[in-house]
């Protein structure tokens, strides 16, 4: 049996699949921001707040109207899209004609709002979310136990990301809204409905938030601050990724979640700060990110 | 706007730098100064205030013939808004005493003021051993638990239930390795061993690879030297891959009822760590718990308890002393015993440290529960003598 | 287009940058206000509570160090809180551990902001906007893992009893009233370099690159040093409020590390009027003042500091003084 710096090769290969498992979230909530920031040209640092309302209202189901988790899987979504909307239509469409910074200085204090009203009337220490029936239980894998909740996560979240992306790039409706990205006013002329495209973008960035929560609500406790960490983590990831592609954010949000596998091998001490010193060296060679253009 | 005199008089105080002049008898105010909107709201927060409340009703409101009045502050979890709350209830709040103060680093900067100032302070929602060690006061008292008693009094606890090699999962910091390192020295000193450890950032969310490592090192117990929500998530990933079917033990070196509540029953299960206080010990906790939920919407935390216990005892204390000067009050409060429904003939040393009975707990299963609330088994009571650091080792120079 | 931005006579803004710019006040305006003020300031702790006033002096100078960043480069930075809170631990242990004199404290956690600022600056100031604002953000949140992993800061418990000492050999910083006046006088100095600078050449050359950066390129300006010098003063001053802090309170803890205090001097700045010389002093006051009041209520205080922050976003963008200068006829 040969060790790799002491580590033997089963224990790190089920390292790295955990890796993979918190990189598929790092890649749906990074995808959100990178479709919203397309189109809308705004960064949302509403999107962890958003990401705890979805596991929320997956919580508020199951408590008070007894739905189970895959009622939740749609309608957390869509009740955090309808929120999307809302936001959009009232506060960020009135920002378009200014500084972008004011459209993350607005999601800024819409984050502390969401959050500081549910801490407010959950408390803090969190609900608690049990995982499916249909996904307890887990399989060995000989290397390691991999719970089957965390394999339907990989899966519907791999499933979700790269079907966005083929949507946006390989569809007529993607088309449509590349087009809008680089020039609304021809596009509109064209009689294309840009501001509701741009409700509909925002809908959708902010409702793959709210999957987010809800896959995330059976592993960590449904609590109103799991996404203000979060959330960091996912700008450093957008940066290293660049804003270009969506299939940047994708494939970064999954690469840094298997190096943060492999750092909390052999340095668990620095696995919270490993992504942004990969953030910093990225900056330095490449200052437009892996994916990005230089604009 | 505050008036100019009284700021005048509140700067002299300050100035001078002397003793505080005995406070007028017309009131005796106690300020709960603790965290009311942010993760330590749901142990202490409005439920401490409740607490003291309680304290001060079964005195009928008055004591040495002054009425009692209880104050409350949000400290946010700052130091510095708690530091300048506490020096601002000094100086133009006729403050006498503060009370909670969760929070270490809350804590540590109220304590120096409290000693500067000459007011008693009694603390029930910090966890720093530095409070009755080389930072103590004459005048704070440290009631409810610290991270001594939670990690070594479950250390020991656990040994002698024959667990005998740990593993731990430390939050990388101050506190998380402080909390290893009493329980490795007690675990050690009883000829038991540590077989690894894994330190994780604070405010990990995901720990699953933490607890594949954990795993693997087939220790007795896994020790979770983490607090809040790490301490939390931990415990229910933990359920999720499955680690106590396996024939591990989990043990949380700082947890709280309010965690257990949150985490459910299901996930918790099997967990074992050390309490201060359960509703459900015996009828006099049993009462004043129920009264506690009336006015409160669910059981009280050791916290809450320990601010109930500590509030009733200083002014058992200014009864006794019949003034409210602090130096005779904490010298009352050190000779008289500790009587109430939190503790049993407990204990002030003279570092400031109660000594009390501490409760070895494991989480019930779902099916053993009776009702809500109903969470814990006592599976053993840690004596006092026991439960809490040798006031001789604690580096206090109080201590001769 | 919002009603506040309808309300203005000036010519609505086209392009990005412009729009964050905000009026400039006549220098004889600026003397003048600026007198009144420290004769309000030197009389403040005879009516008012004095560690009070100290603490709004402390958050009024990192505001106006942020906003010499924002206001009058056009960079929003949403990591400060690394220079202020590197800077308050950096005194607070030197003071403490090293025993030095507060002078020589002070002076560490300057050079420790100004460290800091250095290396945010070369990493950041290669980008604009918004990715200027997340890196920041992002490397500020590593200064805060490492605070918190760090042997000398104590970790959660901060450092705690620092010592105040003696300033220069003669001034008792223990004496409540001593440590005012000196608090005071960082201020004024620190107020007065800000002031200096915007109004210095290096000054209008900021200006002219946050109203036009490819023009100020092609006027000869290498701009990436400007804004990065621009970044390390502003850092500077941080920390120099960060260490004050830290004198004052006697403390230093994760609070002024955390992103959250980035983002409490973010609404200072933007409340009292972003590219004003007073805005965030008066942002400062009433947001400490708010959250010192908002204390003893059961509001949460989050809720009501991002309401504030989406009001000002959404209708007075110009700020308390942003909105007065405006409406003062001749104030441009």
């Amino acid at each position: 049996m040969f060790d790799l710096l002491g580590v033997p090769p089963q224990a790190l290969f089920g390292q790295l699949l955990l890796g993979l498992i918190n990189g598929s979230f790092y890649a749906l909530l990074s995808l959100g921001l990178a479709v919203i920031f397309g189109m809308l040209n705004v960064i949302n640092f509403a999107h962890g707040a958003l990401y705890m309302v979805g596991a929320f209202v997956a919580w508020l189901l199951l408590n008070y109207l007894g739905l189970g988790y895959w009622w939740a899987l749609f309608l957390a979504p869509t009740a955090v899209g309808l929120i999307g909307v809302v936001l959009e239509k009232t506060m960020l469409s009135r920002l378009y004609k200014l500084d972008h910074l004011y459209g993350l200085l607005l999601t800024f204090g819409l984050a502390l709002i969401f959050e500081g009203a549910f801490r407010h009337f959950y408390g803090v220490s969190g609900q608690p979310y049990p995982i499916p029936d249909l996904l307890k239980g887990g399989q060995n894998l000989g290397f390691m136990f991999l719970p089957n909740y965390r394999g339907w996560v990989v899966v519907s979240s791999l499933i979700v990301c790269f079907g966005t992306w083929f949507a946006i790039e390989r569809t007529r409706l993607g088309a449509y809204l590349r087009a809008a990205t680089e020039n609304p006013v021809l596009v509109q002329a064209f009689g294309i409905n840009v501001p509701v495209m741009v409700s509909a973008t925002y809908a959708f960035g902010v409702a793959l938030a709210g999957l987010a929560g809800v896959l995330a609500a059976p592993i960590y406790q449904v609590s109103p601050l799991m996404g203000s960490n979060l959330i960091i983590i996912v700008f450093a990831v957008v940066v290293i990724g660049g804003m270009g592609s969506i299939l940047g954010a994708i494939l970064t949000g999954l690469g840094l979640g298997l190096m943060e596998g492999l750092t909390k091998v052999f340095y668990p001490e620095a696995s919270n700060i490993v992504v942004f010193v990969v953030m910093a060296i990225v900056l330095l060679i490449k200052p437009a990110g892996l994916f990005g253009r230089e604009r | 706007m505050r008036s100019l005199l009284l700021a005048g008089t509140a700067l002299l105080t300050l100035a001078s730098g002397a003793a505080q002049a005995q406070v007028s008898n017309d009131v005796v105010r106690i300020g709960v100064l603790n965290d009311r909107s942010g993760i330590y709201a749901d142990l202490a927060g409005e439920g401490s205030a409740i607490a003291a409340r309680m304290a001060a009703e079964e005195f009928g409101g008055k004591v040495a013939g002054a009425p009692i009045e209880i104050v409350v502050a949000d400290h946010q979890n700052k130091a510095d808004i708690a530091a300048s709350k506490a020096r601002e209830w000094v100086d133009t709040g006729n403050v006498d005493v503060i009370a909670d103060v969760p929070n270490s680093a809350a804590a540590l900067a109220v304590q120096g003021i409290t000693k500067e100032k000459k007011r008693i302070f009694l603390m029930s929602g910090p966890g720093a051993t530095a409070l009755t060690g080389a930072q103590c006061s004459p005048y704070g008292f440290h009631w409810t638990y610290d991270n001594y008693a939670m990690a070594a009094g479950t250390g020991r606890a656990l040994f002698e239930q024959g667990k005998k090699s740990w593993y731990f999962v430390t939050a990388d910091y101050a506190f998380g390795q402080s909390l290893e390192e009493e329980t490795t020295k007690m675990v050690n000193k009883l000829g038991g061993k540590v077989v690894g450890t894994v330190r994780h950032p604070l405010g990990s969310s995901d720990f699953s690879s933490f607890l594949l490592q954990a795993q693997a090192s087939k220790a007795d117990v896994i020790g979770f030297a983490n607090a809040g929500g790490d301490a939390t998530n931990a415990v229910k990933q933990a359920a999720e891959f499955g680690i106590t079917q396996s024939g591990q033990s989990l043990a949380g070196l700082l947890l709280f009822i309010t965690d257990v509540h949150a985490l459910g029953l299901s996930a918790a299960q099997g967990l074992m760590f050390t309490e201060g206080f359960y509703w459900n010990l015996d009828d006099q906790t049993r009462d004043w718990s129920k009264k506690f939920e009336a006015k409160a919407g669910k059981k009280p935390t050791m916290v809450q308890a320990g601010v109930y216990s500590a509030v009733k005892h200083y002014l058992k204390a200014v009864e006794a002393a019949k003034t409210d000067d602090s130096d005779k009050v904490a010298a009352k409060m050190r000779e008289l015993p500790v009587e109430d429904m939190f503790a049993k003939k407990g204990k002030v040393a003279a570092n400031g440290r109660m000594f009390h009975d501490m409760y070895l707990v494991r989480v019930k299963k779902p099916g053993e529960s009776k009702g809500p609330w109903d969470y814990y088994d006592v599976v053993k009571t840690i004596p006092a003598e026991t439960a809490f650091l040798d006031p001789a080792l604690s580096g206090c120079p109080l201590v001769k | 287009m919002t009603a506040a931005s309808q309300t203005t006579n000036q010519a609505a803004p086209k392009t990005a940058t412009v729009a964050l710019r905000g009026p400039d006040a006549g220098t004889a305006r600026t003397a003048l206000l600026f007198a009144v003020g420290l004769a309000v300031a030197g009389a403040a702790p005879f009516a008012l509570y004095p560690v009070f006033v100290m603490k709004v002096l402390c958050f009024a100078l990192f505001a106006c160090a942020f906003n010499l960043l924002i206001g009058f480069a056009g960079l929003l930075s949403f990591g400060h809180a690394a220079f202020f809170g590197g800077a308050a631990y950096v005194t607070a242990h030197s003071v403490k551990v090293w025993g030095l004199p507060p002078e020589a404290g002070l002076l560490l956690g300057v050079l420790a902001g100004a460290f800091l600022g250095l290396i945010f600056g070369v990493i950041a100031i290669r980008r604009q906007g918004i990715y200027f604002a997340m890196i920041t953000l992002a490397l500020s949140q590593m200064v805060f893992f490492m605070a918190l992993q760090m042997k000398f800061t104590g970790g959660e418990d901060g450092i705690q009893g620092v010592p105040r000492g003696v300033l220069f050999g003669i001034f008792d910083l223990t004496q409540p009233l001593t440590m005012y006046y000196a608090v005071l006088a960082i201020f004024v100095v620190g107020f007065a370099l800000i002031w200096r600078t915007v109004h210095s050449p290096f000054g209008q050359v900021l200006k002219a690159i946050r109203e036009n950066e490819p023009r100020a390129i092609s006027l000869g300006y290498r701009t990436d040093r400007y804004k990065l010098v621009a970044f390390v003063l502003s850092a500077s001053l941080a920390g120099l409020a960060g260490g004050t802090k830290a004198l004052v309170f006697q403390l230093a803890s994760l609070t002024d590390v955390q992103w959250q205090m980035s983002g409490e001097v973010v609404l200072m700045t933007l409340l009292g009027g972003m590219g004003t010389l007073f805005g965030p002093v008066v942002g400062a006051g009433l947001v400490v003042t708010l959250e010192s009041y908002l204390a003893a209520t059961s509001l949460p205080v989050p809720v009501v500091i991002g309401a504030i922050f989406v009001v000002c976003v959404l209708l007075f963008r110009r700020g308390i003084v942003g909105e007065i200068l405006a409406r003062l006829p001749g104030a441009r």
